[in-house]
């Protein structure tokens, strides 16, 4: 093929033996979990991977190509969970029938004529008050308009819950709340990204880090939108459901769906890579200074990485979601759905969008292997040490053996960080011989 | 004037509870800040470890206390305190000192330090379990109500004994930093190494030393924190990531890298929680006579649901940010 760019020569294009080598050893262990726990339970955990991947795929982006660490993927995660939850479950007659959805939107709309007014009042100095009176006049007003509006806004809700449970869902195809799920979970990246990415790259860590847990706290207190602790199930399937033809049809079905997006997703960004536009993203992330010598803005590319990382974290937690049959606000956990997503993007290489889904799946894997041989390791421990010290075992020894899997993911992140910084699969830079 | 020291009660007292926690947190945090330039992620389960260090030691000796007077955990907070700082140490050895010595940009340290905030974690849990636990093996909690001696005021100005002993920690805990970084030689090479660590690598002062000192004095605040935060509730191993939040809020709204910041910074976050959750229509309740009669108050007028508290640090941070990235104190790094 003809190289149309000049800018960079292309190394002798090596046998690919290391990405083969890892993924026949990937294979082999999967062929060995289908051997072992059977067809259904293996297919499962092919799709859930494939979620995983997806999620992992918005990380390297955001980590590996522009060197944004985002401490809060389970934010954004919950967040396409929530839309997948909520587009796609039937309408609820008992809220719609009423005039209660009226009431919502009234509330709604003093929230926006709030909102409106203090942003005119923020912009009361252009009239000729002075700038700290409008300060003062913007705050107090702020503040007033803000409990007016909640006190409102929680008289709704209450009658929402006690006379129709929740809003319900619109009852539209899973996959509206997929795209959606992938744009709300970027509107709050932008939002984020806006604040922190001018700053020090620590301080978008501690912002997702706080985001991710207000969004799960949002969702499991507001029982009239998302039924908080009670869950939300079933969510309908894209595809036909395990009713109607059995578990391991069914999620072969959903697997090729999300491998087609996987797919796709993998290709665009592939593209994306070798563009200029890749070429700048990877051009500020290794010297910002030059990059923006050279005129390129900044802040601008950051925010569009981070956005775009964000909404594929949202469509991956959609589609998970929708997987899953089941919204349950707190099933979102920081390990499972940050940690673990961390662990697959540096463990299988940064950058390198093949590496990345190697990671996610082996990561995956392991994760759940690793759920019976803590609890056999631990009952080892025990009957060892019952039998050599006479301990007194404590009663809840399987949660606790659950939680020390905690430990392995420290130990290996911070094992890789320092061993193997850019991982299995290393992104392959090209350099001008 | 009932309603007044309901106020005390649940908006002074409380928020000055909080927010001494959150100073000594806020202080650790911005020390390493200042000095190794990384937001450290694991000092919530530092803190968490320190508490913990305290139970284990007061379950084996519960009668310690008992014999001078005052609480068990108390007496054995120095001892967890050099054990935390222990681990601290220990922690930077094997984990951050190699980074450093490969030259990494700093978001590989906040990583590396979630890594740790997770390996502390899964050890916590697993020699401590889940639950919540009371420090209080052996000792009971005293409460003391103070009536006011006012003519109607039924309600008492509640106190509780761990409170008393936090405000006394926290007062001398700060006092001692500031004696130890404006009078001491090591506390002035830190601040030096803070400003400018080429200077005073070059100036002669040992960076190696002034490291290991910071991470010491870290893990000491770390535990004071942790063990007086569990004293006022309970013991919970999982609190690290809620903790965060508030601390490094703190530290920013105070300044990264600015020690006295960081305890203003701790007060306004801790105050702010309070007063964000206190339901101000209890306040505004013996005027409600003198209101105009199409002012109903609705019953509650609190801004945030205690289930949202943690809205509130990172409604700070968001404001800090956009408002004053440098904090109130105009802090060096952003």
């Amino acid at each position: 093929m003809d190289k149309t760019t000049t800018d960079s020569v292309v190394a002798p294009r090596r046998f690919p033996l290391r990405e083969i080598l890892l993924f026949l050893v990937l294979l082999a262990a999967v062929l060995g979990v289908y051997a072992l726990m059977g067809a259904a339970y293996s297919t499962r955990m092919l799709v859930e991977a494939a979620c995983y991947a997806i999620l992992a795929l918005g990380l390297t982006i955001q980590w590996g190509y522009a060197g944004q660490f985002n401490a809060g993927v389970m934010g954004f995660v919950a967040l396409g969970g929530f839309c997948a939850m909520f587009f796609s479950v039937p309408v609820n007659e008992a809220f719609w029938g009423s005039e209660l959805p009226g009431e919502l939107a009234r509330v709604l709309l003093y929230g926006i004529g709030a909102v409106l007014l203090v942003v005119g009042a923020s912009r009361l100095d252009r009239l000729g008050v002075p700038r700290r009176l409008r300060t003062t006049i913007a705050v107090v007003l702020a503040v007033v308009l803000y409990l007016v509006v909640i006190s409102a806004l929680r008289e709704v809700t209450d009658q929402i819950e006690s006379r129709a449970g929740f809003v319900g869902g619109l009852g539209l195809p899973a996959w509206v709340g997929w795209i959606f799920g992938g744009a709300l979970a970027g509107g709050v990246g932008y939002f984020i990204g806006r604040v922190c990415l001018g700053l020090r790259s620590d301080y978008l860590a501690i912002a997702t880090l706080g985001i991710a847990e207000i969004i799960k706290a949002f969702l499991k207190n507001s029982d009239w939108l998302t039924r908080g602790t009670a869950t939300v199930s079933p969510l309908p399937w894209p595809v036909p459901g395990p009713a109607e033809v059995g578990f391991t049809l069914a999620r072969a079905l959903y697997f090729s769906v999300t491998a087609v997006l996987i797919a796709a997703i993998f290709f665009l960004l592939h593209r994306a890579y070798h563009a200029p536009w890749g070429r700048m993203i990877r051009a500020i992330r290794d010297n910002e200074v030059s990059a923006s010598a050279m005129g390129k803005t900044i802040n601008r590319r950051r925010l569009e990485i981070f956005v775009l990382g964000c909404i594929l974290m949202g469509i991956g937690g959609a589609v998970l979601g929708s997987f899953n049959s089941l919204f349950d606000p707190q099933g979102y956990l920081p390990l499972n759905h940050t940690f673990l997503v961390l662990v697959m993007v540096i463990l299988g290489g940064p950058g390198n969008n093949l590496g990345t889904i190697f990671g996610a799946v082996a990561v995956y894997v392991i994760w759940l292997m690793s759920e019976p041989l803590a609890l056999f390791l631990m009952e080892l421990a025990v009957s060892f040490g019952e039998g050599a010290f006479g301990w007194d075992t404590p009663t809840n020894l399987d949660s606790r053996a659950l939680q020390a899997r905690v430990f392995v993911i420290g130990l290996l992140i911070t094992l890789v960080l320092r061993f193997a910084p850019k991982g299995l699969l290393p992104e392959k830079a090209k350099h001008i011989a | 004037m009932n309603e007044l020291v309901f106020f005390i009660n649940n908006v002074v007292i409380a928020g000055s509870v909080t927010g001494s926690i959150y100073a000594i947190g806020a202080v650790g945090v911005t020390l390493i800040f200042s000095i190794m330039r990384f937001a450290h992620f694991a000092h919530g389960d530092m803190m968490t470890f320190g508490a913990f260090m305290v139970l284990l030691l007061t379950t084996l000796f519960p009668q310690a206390g008992a014999a001078i007077g005052v609480p068990t955990p108390l007496i054995m907070l120095p001892l967890a305190m050099v054990l935390t700082a222990a681990l601290a140490v220990g922690l930077d050895r094997a984990f951050y000192k190699p980074l450093r010595a490969h030259g990494v940009k700093p978001i590989v340290f906040v990583i590396a330090s979630l890594g740790v905030a997770l390996m502390l974690q899964g050890l916590i849990r697993l020699f401590a379990g889940t639950g919540g636990q009371s420090l209080y093996v052996d000792d009971r909690k005293e409460i003391f109500r103070l009536a006011l001696p006012i003519e109607g005021v039924r309600v008492p100005v509640v106190i509780t004994e761990p409170q008393l002993y936090l405000f006394a920690l926290t007062l001398v805990a700060v006092v001692g930093l500031h004696v130890f970084l404006s009078r001491s030689r090591l506390g002035k090479a830190m601040r030096a190494m803070s400003d400018n660590p080429d200077l005073a690598q070059a100036s002669g002062i040992n960076t190696h030393t002034i490291v290991a000192v910071t991470w010491m004095l870290a893990g000491g605040l770390a535990a004071i924190a942790g063990t007086l935060l569990s004293l006022d509730v309970t013991f919970k191993p999982d609190l690290s990531f809620f903790l965060l939040l508030p601390i490094f809020a703190a530290a920013i709204v105070g300044g990264v890298g600015h020690p006295y910041g960081a305890i203003a910074g701790g007060f306004v976050v801790g105050f702010a929680e309070t007063l964000a959750v206190f339901n101000w229509n209890v306040l505004l309740r013996p005027f409600r006579d003198s209101l105009p009669e199409w002012l109903s108050l609705p019953g509650n007028l609190a801004f945030v649901g205690t289930e949202y508290k943690i809205v509130v640090p990172f409604f700070i941070l968001v404001v800090i940010l956009v408002w004053r990235p440098t904090g109130i104190f105009k802090g060096k790094v952003i």
